[in-house]
């Protein structure tokens, strides 16, 4: 998503007077999804938040329907917490770093379709439940083991190539894009591109690096990195642009090495 | 380690001081409820950029802890308690070690050492940073080691829970919290014998500002409006350089200016001319030209104040309120690697490559000096009941310091939490376990929540935030007139009269966010008079409080910190000293270096 340096965006002509958003909504997880249209004024620098948030303050559809409020997450707002995730005109994205210009200049459209992320369990209208994510992040082990938050010095020395490697993994924030667009990944078959970039971002750190095996087992069950089919749809998505499929291959060589180590010791 | 009773201890907030705190308690040995609106990785604190204090000295130049609470101290304009500073600067250091032993990766020296870089407000490398998003660095660090402690089931995560309000007993002491689902709008009471609020900034009352969405203070408000100290509400402080956008504004990082970006505007008022054709004689470097010793990295509310005169004067680029935040003289490399960060939230929503054009920028409003007023240990004035990070008004005084946010969070959560613990083991529960206290609380919520679902008049809770916005950021901001102030109040009054005819607008009330908003509108509001009357009231200018009618700081008059205590008629006003026993107060002069 990110432009190349030098690079001038687009600027959108003969812009339309008014731009329709269509919902995919549902009242409770349990009932059925159904379609509404909106029409707002089109305004210069709309995002989708801020469509969504006008449609909010006055939800009458197209049609001159009143109907209840869309329901959506969000907070930061600058593409960081990645709580606004939801698919957009078909593709998985924060909706805050959705700009309306952008998104009619590559549909030539001036319809926008906003739809929830299709992985997860869908709340209401365009909010999921996402706390599989977290579990996973549990279940890998994601954290460095300490011997206690007393002061104990600094951490051990460690080069800038080493940190700068390290903070491209570290700045994965659960959003799900990758797991949205991962053909593998289902209810519960595959834990996904998210859990295993974050046991390369520990395993590579110094201290991390002592507890790596319970990382690395984590990954070796049925629903582990085996399941990785390399369509690699996740890096394409990935806002943050993490190296995910490099993650997945490196994570995968060191679970060989690591079995045949744990064989030769036998 | 043996303990008399299970401790009860409740942490609503999940950023950089609640996570800070919880993760003490619970690596003392302590169960921990901690309830948050987001799932707490989501949290606000992932908005900080630039990097966290702490004299390291990593550079060499003579820095110490007791420079940075000069510093600190001079930078708020003597507003601030001194002694915790002071403990806060000494903690520094060591909080950036414990960040760096569980992974965070702060960028490095050529020797591997954690790197500093400069920020306002000092002439010290004293900022260590991760890329431009080291709140996000922070907070995950935080985040893993709590996680570590929900697994072995010390911390139990409410997660996407609202506190609404505290459970007190009839002597005033904190019991616990009721706090609501936002899915099921179920009402829960969480018993407590201490409960520590982390619950962030209340920049949402300005409409649109630097803050997340979930930057309501209504938490704060909820207990403000049960009895707790509000202090320094009128202490607001503008970032001088964001981007402004139909949503929020998005924060552009001091750390621009750290790494050597410069604010400047053509010298002819309305120059249409491509930045990059205007040459060096025709651009006018306020800042550098009136502040030769920090130029452009004098503290926050004086680059605002500039910013702010210089548009209003008419030099603004395109006559617009907009100036230019030039990086382009940088090597895009060196940006890349230090600024990263933000320069693609830049290029992402304004659209221009910041390594080759100047940015355009404007003041927004960003951080709360004032808070629930606590005590040296974060104990508010309510027993049982801490406060920690920006919702607390202890550190920063009349104007923070950048990249002092960061510590002052994590410092504040470290000294709850013992604090928290302290207070937990001696305090009586008596018989308030079962004396019916919450459950009365949890029926006083519910009725709060009917009244408004059954609500059916003609206003717009959406309409009452914006109007509210808009009259905060216009009257309450970088500039403040007596004048103005009465009569933002006034607006204030009449929302709060137009706010009992609102209609919620949705009859599905399962995951409704129109309950919530209401509830955090509410609360908003009466957090905006705080802010507006402390205003009006204080006449004199200090740190980002400013008057032109009283342009002077006042030490005589006005060296106090403001307290609010709610009432039904509107926040009584009181004035407590400030506690200067450590650095006498001097007048601030950026335009220099500051005298030893």
């Amino acid at each position: 998503m990110n432009m190349k340096n030098g690079h001038k965006k687009k600027v959108l002509e003969n812009p339309p007077e008014k731009i329709e958003i269509r919902i995919q909504r549902r009242d409770r997880p349990d009932s059925p999804a159904y379609w509404q249209s909106f029409e707002i004024n089109y305004r210069r620098n709309l995002n989708v938040i801020s469509a969504l948030m006008e449609i909010r303050k006055n939800p009458v559809t197209k049609d001159g329907e009143k109907v209840n409020p869309p329901v959506w997450d969000m907070s930061c707002l600058e593409q960081v917490c990645g709580i606004c995730t939801m698919v957009i005109n078909g593709r998985v994205r924060q909706a805050c770093s959705a700009l309306v210009d952008d998104l009619i200049i590559a549909s030539q459209s001036n319809i926008i379709t906003l739809q929830p992320m299709s992985k997860f369990p869908n709340i209401r209208d365009l909010k999921v439940d996402r706390s599989r994510m977290f579990e996973h992040l549990k279940r890998v082990r994601a954290w460095i083991e300490l011997d206690g938050t007393h002061d104990l010095g600094p951490g051990p020395k460690i080069s800038n190539k080493e940190a700068q490697e390290r903070y491209i993994y570290s700045r994965c924030m659960t959003c799900g894009c990758c797991l949205e667009a991962c053909p593998q990944y289902h209810d519960g078959n595959y834990i996904g591109p998210q859990a295993i970039a974050q046991v390369r971002l520990f395993n590579m750190h110094p201290t991390g690096m002592n507890t790596k095996e319970e990382r690395l087992k984590a990954l070796m069950g049925e629903d582990g990195i085996t399941n990785c089919g390399n369509a690699q749809n996740c890096v394409k998505v990935c806002p943050m642009n993490i190296p995910l499929t490099k993650a997945i291959y490196e994570t995968n060589r060191e679970i060989t090495i690591d079995m045949l180590l744990g064989w030769l010791r036998k | 380690m043996a303990t008399p009773k299970k401790l009860k201890i409740v942490v609503v907030g999940g950023g950089l001081a609640g996570l800070s705190a919880t993760m003490k308690i619970a690596e003392a040995g302590y169960d921990v409820d901690l309830i948050s609106v987001v799932p707490v990785k989501r949290s606000h604190s992932v908005c900080a950029q630039g990097g966290i204090n702490g004299a390291v000295n990593t550079k060499g130049e003579g820095d110490s802890p007791w420079k940075h609470f000069d510093d600190t101290v001079y930078g708020g304009d003597f507003l601030a308690d001194q002694p915790p500073v002071k403990r806060m600067c000494e903690m520094a250091p060591q909080i950036i070690y414990l960040f760096d032993r569980m992974g965070v990766p702060f960028s490095r020296t050529p020797e591997g050492l954690i790197d500093f870089r400069r920020f306002g407000g000092t002439l010290h490398h004293r900022t260590a940073y991760a890329g431009a998003s080291t709140g996000q660095q922070l907070l995950y660090a935080l985040d893993e080691q709590v996680r570590k402690y929900e697994v072995t089931g010390k911390v139990t995560k409410y997660e996407g829970w609202e506190m609404l309000s505290l459970v007190l007993d009839d002597h005033q002491v904190c019991r616990g919290v009721v706090a609501m689902n936002l899915q099921t709008l179920e009402l829960k009471a969480f018993y407590a014998d201490a409960v520590i609020i982390a619950t962030g900034g209340p920049g949402l009352i300005f409409g649109k500002s630097t803050n997340s969405q979930t930057c309501t203070g209504s938490a704060a408000s909820a207990c403000y409006q049960q009895g707790a100290k509000y202090a320094n509400g009128e202490f607001i402080q503008v970032h001088p350089t964001s981007i402004p956008g139909e949503d929020k504004l998005r924060l552009m990082s001091e750390s621009a200016r750290g790494e050597g970006g410069r604010i400047w505007v053509p010298r002819k008022k309305g120059d249409k001319r491509d930045p990059r054709d205007i040459p060096e004689s025709e651009r006018w470097y306020f800042l550098e030209e009136k502040y030769p010793a920090y130029g452009n990295l004098v503290p926050r509310d004086i680059a605002t104040r500039e910013i702010f005169q210089v548009c209003l004067e008419g030099y603004g680029v395109n006559g617009e309120n907009q100036v230019y935040l030039d990086l382009t003289h940088i090597p895009a490399e060196t940006l890349n690697r230090k600024l990263g960060a933000i320069l693609e939230i830049y290029e992402m929503f304004v659209g221009d490559d910041p390594r080759q054009v100047p940015m355009r920028i404007f003041p927004g409003v960003h951080y709360s000096m004032g808070g629930l007023w606590v005590d040296y240990e974060q104990r508010t004035n309510i027993p049982g009941l801490l406060a920690a990070g920006e919702c607390d008004f202890s550190i920063h005084g009349a104007n923070r310091l950048g990249a002092n946010s960061l510590v002052s969070c994590v410092y504040g959560g470290f000294i709850a939490a013992a604090s928290a613990i302290e207070y937990a083991k001696n305090v009586e529960r008596k018989d308030t376990e079962t004396n019916g206290i919450h459950e009365a609380e949890i029926k006083r919520q519910q009725e709060i929540n009917d009244r408004i679902i059954k609500s059916e008049g003609p206003e717009n809770q959406y309409k009452i935030h914006e109007e509210l916005g808009k009259w905060m950021t216009e009257n309450v901001t970088v500039i403040r007139y007596n004048d103005k102030l009465k009569e933002t109040d006034g607006k204030i009054l009449e929302l709060m009269d137009r706010f009992k005819r609102i209609s919620i607008n949705d009859s599905n009330l399962w995951a409704t966010q129109a309950l919530p908003h209401a509830r955090q509108l509410w609360n908003m509001l009466e957090l905006a008079r705080v802010i507006t009357l402390g205003a009006l009231n204080r006449n004199e200018s200090r740190g980002a409080h400013y008057k032109p009618e009283f342009p002077e700081r006042n030490d005589e008059e006005w060296l106090k910190t403001t307290i609010a205590e709610w009432s039904a008629e509107g926040p009584v006003f009181s004035y407590v000293p400030v506690d200067t026993s450590l650095i006498p107060p001097r007048k601030r002069d950026y335009s220099k270096p500051k005298e030893k």
